[in-house]
């Protein structure tokens, strides 16, 4: 895990905010997110499950639910402001130079289609490929993400397939026109530990062979530390704090990422040594406090009422927080 | 190539137990007849002596199981007796004019279905615009449409009060012959024969009541088409299609419509049971000949070898369209192919 | 009804302007069925054959038929006869076939293999085809076409119970009640059957719309009611042949009371599903 050295960003992410219009009202489930990747890094996001870590995605890609609104932020990624394109230019990026896997590989893939024809589409949609070479290519990218027999398996339903292999399909998917920039949300949720750990590491092996950039999005911290360069924290729509790993682990700053590292199992502790986060998510609908965690912080104090502070302590250590520990 | 096989020979044998209910109901049905079944077989105008022959010649005098042999037997011979009010064969007279009323479904069917599945999928892919509301509005108004009120309300605005349409006499204006017989639908044969103005005007005579069959059905599948597609539409695998960057038409088209298409063919079948009998109702409003229209009048006569006939080529028509949709289902959905 | 019901009933309705008009329609329809022969201005069956053939107008609303009777006696008081098949058609069929697929549910084995058969029989047929055969082998009366109606309907209620039935016997509550020490007809009438029955009054209300439509239909083609009883689909047929010399109204107003019925029924049917059960509303 090496620091890149010191150039333009692959992808600058700043201030993205997203409502979504429901039933209860206006639901502000990301706000003001900022952070950065570098070409060839591994930027791991961490959270709960609805800290808005998914959605954050999704928006880069500008394929919400079409009850979401974006509602500021900027998020420049080759020079092209992807929030503000149009869409004949994010055709351009989606599959190509951006590419996302999703959780339950077997339902993120075309039920009824056979995976081979389903990499064929993206092949001849992005990819300079005839069509009679197309099922040579697939059947190439089949055989890239290490499954067995992909002659045989180009014909296959997702439904015959196991939910590792299903998921190696959609990183063959992904990865067919070697993008800069591949967003892995719970790519390992799921899946049996011993599959995890060999999806892991197939995406790092073909990540380092082109140099592509990974956001990977999960809510398992033990994964990001040992898969990402950099991680950044989010809780209930904000990022919190964002470091290299290793100084995140070592000197967290923000009262929820301390809480976060002590809730993770290590594999020497024992489960006793264990600490639960008080509290949950609070509801995203209506008017909520500049602090969204104040609400479970044990150092709340009056001035968290106040605008909430986002400060480099460090650099590349960003914190949001009135109290930094 | 062969599970696909397998599911045929699986659907079929499935359909056997409905071809021996159909056949053992219609059976006991024309033998339920108030007073004697022979009788009425024979014809008001029988004599005692002909009532009797016919008795025999039926096998109505023997035990009911021996009946439903020289039943099947009969049936397997392709004899359906005789019409009482026109003396032929009732097989004869079905073979005549079913293709009226197969031309007249057959219609209705590609009306239908070229005019709901286009609106299910706009309305789903503009859900909540006006033509959403529009389509949900006439989905829900079209249900409440009694066939036989649409038809005669169509004669009366675009026959009687525009002048559209032809007169509702029929398959053809009286002006124009029959298109040589090779498949028995006007308009298939008048082109083969190259005959434009026949084809022509048969369309014209089949569209009013195209149109009122296709009316009644239309909702419930533009419906379930704008439900369907607005279920797949937010599936996850859309959502990585959308992410791969692929185009519009290949996410709409090759991704969800053949998706959202499985609840609809299984519609179809319901949809069929309906059209077979609103046959019945439509030929009576627009003097259409086919197999309908000769059964009612049979059946108001008190002519009853044509109904018993018509009741069975119907179920027996039905039985074969429910195997074609178990069929195309297991085409397009390969998950069942692999089943049990 | 508890008041928690009560209110989710009262949001529903409030909620959904269109099931409250659905329901009042429904109360005017049922008043016109009961009071209808009382309130109308002429005899329904008395001709005039000097004032055939008139167009409405302020004597006669609905114009007169080709008898010179009044179309607007004739369609309320036929209101009567076509709920009255509708509601026995569709109350038969509910009963016969609720309690067969509960039994068929709860018990499995032969009573299941037996109604599946009878059920699926029907089915096999296009199911106004089947009708007009049970009415044509049956006798060409009234009755007869609410037998037949409530014949084709029975898979519907049938198949929905089982399903209901299936899935508390796997939820264990038949077990539980057993082993309380209750024999197993009491278990279906006490908890099985009454659990399944929400459901399927949705069902039962949208049938109604549709059991009309499958009578009014036989009746267009001669079959069940006959002349000069006024019967929404007998009348349409009456002034069928008048359609095309433009006598219009003949059939028009009995034709639109039908769609108006119907139509409120359906609504009442999507209303109801709304209250009971809104997981299921498309």
């Amino acid at each position: 895990m090496s620091v890149p050295a010191c150039t333009v960003p692959l992808l600058e992410v700043q201030d993205l905010s997203v409502e979504f219009r429901t039933r209860g009202g206006l639901v502000r489930a990301v706000e003001h997110v900022s952070f950065q990747v570098a070409r060839g890094e591994t930027v791991g996001v961490v959270g709960e499950s609805g800290s808005g870590k998914s959605v954050t995605a999704l928006a880069l890609l500008r394929i919400l639910d079409p009850s979401a609104r974006i509602t500021s932020g900027r998020a420049v990624f080759g020079g092209l402001d992807l929030l503000a394109a149009s869409e004949a230019e994010l055709a351009l990026q989606r599959g190509r130079e951006i590419s996302m896997i999703f959780q339950n590989p077997r339902t993120a893939l075309n039920p009824i289609r056979p995976v081979g024809r389903q990499i064929g589409d993206v092949l001849l949609r992005h990819a300079n490929v005839t069509r009679a070479d197309v099922r040579r290519r697939a059947v190439e990218l089949l055989a890239r993400v290490q499954i067995p027999d992909p002659e045989r398996r180009y014909a296959a339903y997702p439904f015959e397939l196991s939910g590792g292999m299903c998921q190696r399909v959609m990183i063959a998917l992904a990865l067919a026109c070697s993008p800069a920039l591949l967003i892995a949300d719970e790519p390992t949720t799921g899946l049996d530990v011993t599959t995890q750990a060999t999806i892991m590491d197939l995406i790092r092996e073909l990540a380092g062979r082109t140099r592509m950039a990974t956001i990977l999005i999960t809510h398992d911290l033990a994964l990001a530390a040992e898969h990402a360069d950099r991680i950044v924290v989010m809780h209930a729509g904000h990022v919190v704090e964002s470091a290299p790993t290793a100084a995140l682990f070592a000197n967290p700053r923000h009262p929820y990422t301390a809480k976060l590292i002590a809730a993770t199992p290590q594999a020497a502790g024992g489960l006793e040594e264990l600490a639960a986060i008080p509290g949950g998510l609070p509801d995203l609908t209506g008017e909520l406090p500049p602090c969204r965690y104040h609400a479970r912080c044990e150092r709340y104090a009056p001035i968290c009422d106040g605008p909430l502070p986002r400060a480099e302590v460090l650099p590349g250590h960003v914190v949001a927080c009135a109290k930094p520990i | 190539m062969k599970p696909l096989l397998r599911l045929i020979g699986r659907r079929l044998a499935a359909a056997l137990p409905g071809v021996v209910g159909v056949l053992v109901v219609t059976f006991l049905l024309m033998r339920a007849l108030p007073g004697d079944p022979a009788a009425y077989f024979a014809g008001m105008a029988a004599t005692r002596e002909a009532i009797e022959q016919v008795r025999s010649r039926l096998g109505l005098d023997k035990s009911l199981p021996e009946q439903f042999v020289v039943y099947l037997r009969d049936l397997a011979r392709g004899d359906l007796g005789q019409s009482v009010t026109t003396g032929q064969p009732v097989t004869r007279e079905l073979a005549t004019r079913l293709p009226a009323s197969l031309e007249l479904t057959l219609a209705a069917l590609i009306l239908a279905v070229g005019t709901a599945l286009p609106l299910g999928v706009l309305a789903a892919t503009r859900s909540g615009s006006w033509v959403d509301q529009l389509v949900r509005v006439l989905t829900t108004a079209g249900v409440s449409l009694p066939t036989f009120f649409t038809g005669l309300i169509l004669v009366y605005v675009f026959y009687y009060l525009l002048g559209w349409a032809p007169s509702p006499m029929g398959r053809l204006d009286s002006l124009y012959p029959a298109p040589p017989r090779i498949t028995g639908l006007y308009v298939v044969d008048a082109l083969l024969a190259g005959d434009l103005e026949v084809a022509r005007a048969a369309l014209r005579q089949m569209a009013l009541p195209a149109i009122t069959m296709a009316s009644f059905v239309l909702a419930p599948l533009a419906r379930m088409t704008r439900a369907s597609m607005l279920g797949v539409l937010a599936s996850d695998f859309i959502r990585t299609a959308r992410a791969s960057g692929l185009s519009r038409g290949t996410v709409l088209y090759t991704y969800a419509f053949r998706n959202a298409m499985l609840p609809v063919i299984t519609t179809l079948g319901m949809i069929f049971s309906f059209m077979l009998g609103a046959n019945v109702l439509v030929e009576k409003v627009f003097a259409w000949p086919g197999v309908g229209s000769f059964a009612l009048e049979a059946l108001l006569a008190s002519d009853y070898a044509p109904v018993q006939g018509f009741i069975l080529t119907m179920a027996f028509l039905y039985v074969l369209l429910n195997l074609a949709v178990d069929i195309l289902y297991g085409v397009i959905d390969p998950r069942v192919r692999i089943e049990g | 009804m508890t008041s928690a019901t009560f209110r989710h009933v009262r949001h529903v309705v409030t909620e959904n302007p269109v099931t409250l008009g659905a329901f009042v329609l429904f109360l005017l329809l049922l008043l016109l069925a009961v009071l209808g022969p009382a309130l109308v201005p002429y005899d329904p069956l008395k001709t005039d054959t000097v004032n055939k053939l008139q167009p409405p107008s302020a004597r006669h609303w609905f114009g007169t038929d080709q008898l010179g009777r009044d179309v607007l006696s004739r369609v309320v008081v036929a209101t009567r006869l076509d709920l009255l098949i509708a509601f026995s058609a569709v109350t038969m069929s509910f009963i016969v076939g609720s309690l067969a697929g509960a039994a068929a549910g709860m018990w499995g084995g032969w009573t299941e293999r037996v109604v599946s058969r009878v059920t699926d029989t029907i089915m096999a047929f296009p199911l106004f085809v089947l009708a007009m055969g049970i009415v044509a082998a049956l006798g060409n009366t009234i009755s007869n076409v609410v037998l037949a109606t409530a014949v084709i309907n029975l898979p519907f209620y049938a198949r929905m119970a089982r399903a209901e039935a299936n899935v508390r016997r796997e939820a264990g509550f038949v077990e539980a009640a057993r082993l309380a020490g209750n024999g197993d007809v009491r278990v279906l009438a006490a908890h099985v059957y009454p659990n399944c029955l929400p459901p399927m009054m949705v069902q039962a209300s949208l049938n109604l719309g549709w059991a009309m439509l499958n009578a009014a239909g036989l009746a267009f083609i001669g079959l069940g009611v006959r002349p000069p009883t006024p019967e929404w689909g007998i009348l349409v047929a009456e002034g069928a042949s008048f359609i095309l010399s433009g006598e219009w109204w003949i059939a028009l107003f009995p034709g639109l009371a039908l769609m108006v019925a119907v139509f409120c029924f359906n609504l009442l049917g999507d209303g109801l599903r709304d209250i009971i059960d809104p997981r299921r509303r498309t």
